[in-house]
């Protein structure tokens, strides 16, 4: 080059050199992203492993769990983790939908959209807040009337005998239903609105109400996303620990009633982790983790690829 | 005779599926109310045993030793904006980088699909679990527990939003305006962080406050990173407390006095968090680029 020397820039990058830089730090950051996905598996399967090592696959079908004789067994926490978020979706699952569908379909735009704000204030609100009010307002009030009355209608059944204890099973599940509600009703919103509006006219065109069109042409139509939306509610109660765990109850038993005490994978974490002394507790700990992790992992990824083929439709999903 | 709307006679028939679809909607608006009084009952428990329980000492003190009546979460307040301060030191610069990387470079390319894939795998992974890798990455190296450990932890919380809030806001930005920039000369780093990046800013920083909102109030992952701390501490490689964690440990206290306290820190924590929504929701409204 002739440039006079005062023309060139001395020492610098040409500018495809400081573009590749740049595109190489920003891929980096996004290995990183990544790199912590597959790292919180390895790790936590690595510190499981002198605990599932040394229990086995029984680890996970055994019921004890004693911290001092060094004896773990999983069963009624994996049991108290199923059966309180499989009652967060019967009870919250339903009022979800029937929110989503007043949102998506009966609301008049006046209505919508505070509406669909404070749902989603729902979801804001932190989950110890939820604890607090589920340990000193919603269990006395279980203990006191609801508890005694559906053991007068169904108490036949053992699921609903028992002393009333307020805190338990059934308590939790009640408070992860109605945490899970704002992201079930917010995702089934979106994917009943998805639902092309040719699909509504032809219906109403046949002289349905709206209520059919809603039951026989959107809904079939929005299945599939709505099923994904009760699997995204699913993931989160699964793993949600402290409103659980304040309301539980934290006893390592399977019980036979709804209303006793119980325990959650995420809460037994919380409650002793900090205060494990041994190795071998702490190794447990982790590999209750570590099961965790592996229940949640494939229904959220089932979640996700069934709402987005639905809301971004096949031609932005694919 | 009875007519319907449009002078036809109404059979019985049409008439129950009349009854049907109304009976219906108004479950729909049932269940809507539900929700919304839920949230009411919540709320409205919080604000009414909060208030009572919110004085000077609170906002002040740090906590007095078990058992003895007052004292207050002054340094809890103080060690939740800290913690949420050294999340977003270590989320923002790698989620929004892998942000830029996924809507400027990666696009539709594997690499960047898995990226994709694995933020969302990211999104799903339950609290408690992200504060035991957080643990092992950082408690167990230094030895102890400390605020860099819970704040890392909110971090990994907040980085899938951060990733997907960037990413999402850049694809809103037109191509004509980095080919725009292109066209002057400009190189393509400089096209991205000055002129795609501010244009997508606003919607980017909705993201930001939104994530920072959920992270504040997560207590799961700070039990055993952040551990508490009934002291001041502005240390970040010492244990340190936080809002959430103090307001966990006052509710099953066996003490009144804590219960109240606790109450009043719930008021404070949930007030916190709400305004950093309506904040994501003001700065959403303006801007080039929103949704």
């Amino acid at each position: 080059m002739t440039l006079p020397a005062t023309l060139r820039r001395p020492r610098r990058l040409s500018s495809r050199t400081e573009d590749l830089i740049f595109k190489g730090t920003v891929a980096f950051l996004g290995l990183g992203v990544l790199g912590l996905a597959v790292g919180i598996g390895l790790s936590l399967a690595g510190e499981a492993g002198p605990a599932l090592g040394r229990f086995g696959p029984g680890f996970f079908a055994r019921s004890v769990w004693d911290p001092v004789r060094e004896d773990f067994g999983v069963l009624p926490h994996i049991y108290g983790t199923l059966v309180t978020s499989l009652l967060a979706l019967l009870l919250g699952g339903p009022v979800a939908l029937g929110t989503a569908v007043f949102l998506a379909e009966f609301a008049p735009g006046w209505v919508r959209n505070p509406v669909s704000y404070l749902v989603e204030l729902l979801a804001a609100v932190p989950s110890v807040v939820y604890g607090l009010w589920g340990l000193f307002v919603l269990a006395p009030l279980l203990r006191t009337t609801v508890q005694p009355a559906l053991g007068n209608w169904l108490g036949f059944l053992p699921l609903f005998q028992g002393p009333y204890y307020g805190v338990g099973i059934f308590t939790g599940g009640l408070i992860l239903a109605i945490m899970v509600i704002p992201t079930m009703a917010a995702v089934s919103r979106d994917v009943i609105r998805a639902v092309p509006d040719d699909q509504r006219e032809a219906m109403l065109a046949l002289g349905a109400t709206r209520w059919e069109t809603v039951r026989y042409a959107v809904l079939p139509a929005a299945r599939s996303g709505i099923v994904g939306a009760v699997l995204l509610g699913l993931g989160r109660a699964l793993g949600e620990t402290m409103a659980v765990t304040m309301v539980i109850g934290n006893r390592p038993e399977i019980p036979a009633s709804l209303f006793g005490p119980g325990y959650t994978m995420a809460a037994v974490i919380a409650n002793e982790f900090a205060e494990a002394t041994s190795d071998l507790h702490l190794s447990a700990l982790f590999a209750v983790g570590f099961g965790l992790f592996v229940l949640t992992l494939p229904v959220n990824i089932a979640a996700r690829v069934l709402v987005w083929r639905v809301a971004w439709g096949p031609v932005g999903g694919e | 005779m009875r007519l319907d709307g449009y002078g036809y006679r109404a059979t019985a028939h049409y008439r129950r599926r009349k009854i049907v679809g109304r009976v219906f909607q108004g479950l729909t608006v049932l269940s809507a109310g539900l929700a919304v009084g839920v949230l009411f009952a919540v709320l409205g428990f919080v604000f009414v045993q909060g208030v009572s329980g919110l004085n000077l000492e609170l906002l002040t003190q740090t906590p007095k030793p078990p058992g003895e009546a007052g004292g207050g979460m002054a340094n809890a307040i103080v060690g939740t904006l800290m913690l949420v301060g050294l999340a977003c030191l270590f989320s923002l610069p790698v989620g929004i980088g892998a942000g830029v990387y996924l809507a400027e470079h990666g696009r539709s390319g594997a690499l960047a699909q898995l990226i994709r894939f694995m933020a969302d795998v990211l999104t799903g992974v339950p609290s408690i679990v992200v504060g035991l890798f957080a643990y092992t990455v950082l408690v167990l190296p230094l030895g102890r527990f400390s605020a860099l450990a819970g704040g890392f932890a909110l971090g990994v919380i907040m980085l899938p939003t951060v990733v997907r809030a960037t990413e999402e806001m850049l694809r809103l930005v037109p191509d004509s305006v980095r080919e725009a920039g292109l066209a002057l000369g400009i190189t393509r780093w400089k096209v991205t962080l000055r002129i795609v990046l501010p244009a997508a800013l606003n919607g980017i920083l909705t993201g930001i406050l939104l994530a920072v909102a959920r992270a504040a109030g997560e207590t799961a992952p700070l039990l055993f990173t952040a551990f508490g701390n009934p002291f001041w501490n502005l240390d970040p490689t010492q244990p340190t407390a936080a809002l959430p964690l103090q307001i966990f440990v006052y509710a099953i206290s066996p003490y009144d006095d804590w219960h109240r306290q606790a109450w009043a820190g719930a008021l404070v924590l949930v007030c916190l968090v709400l305004l950093a929504s309506l904040a994501a929701r003001l700065v959403g409204s303006r801007g080039v680029v929103s949704r």
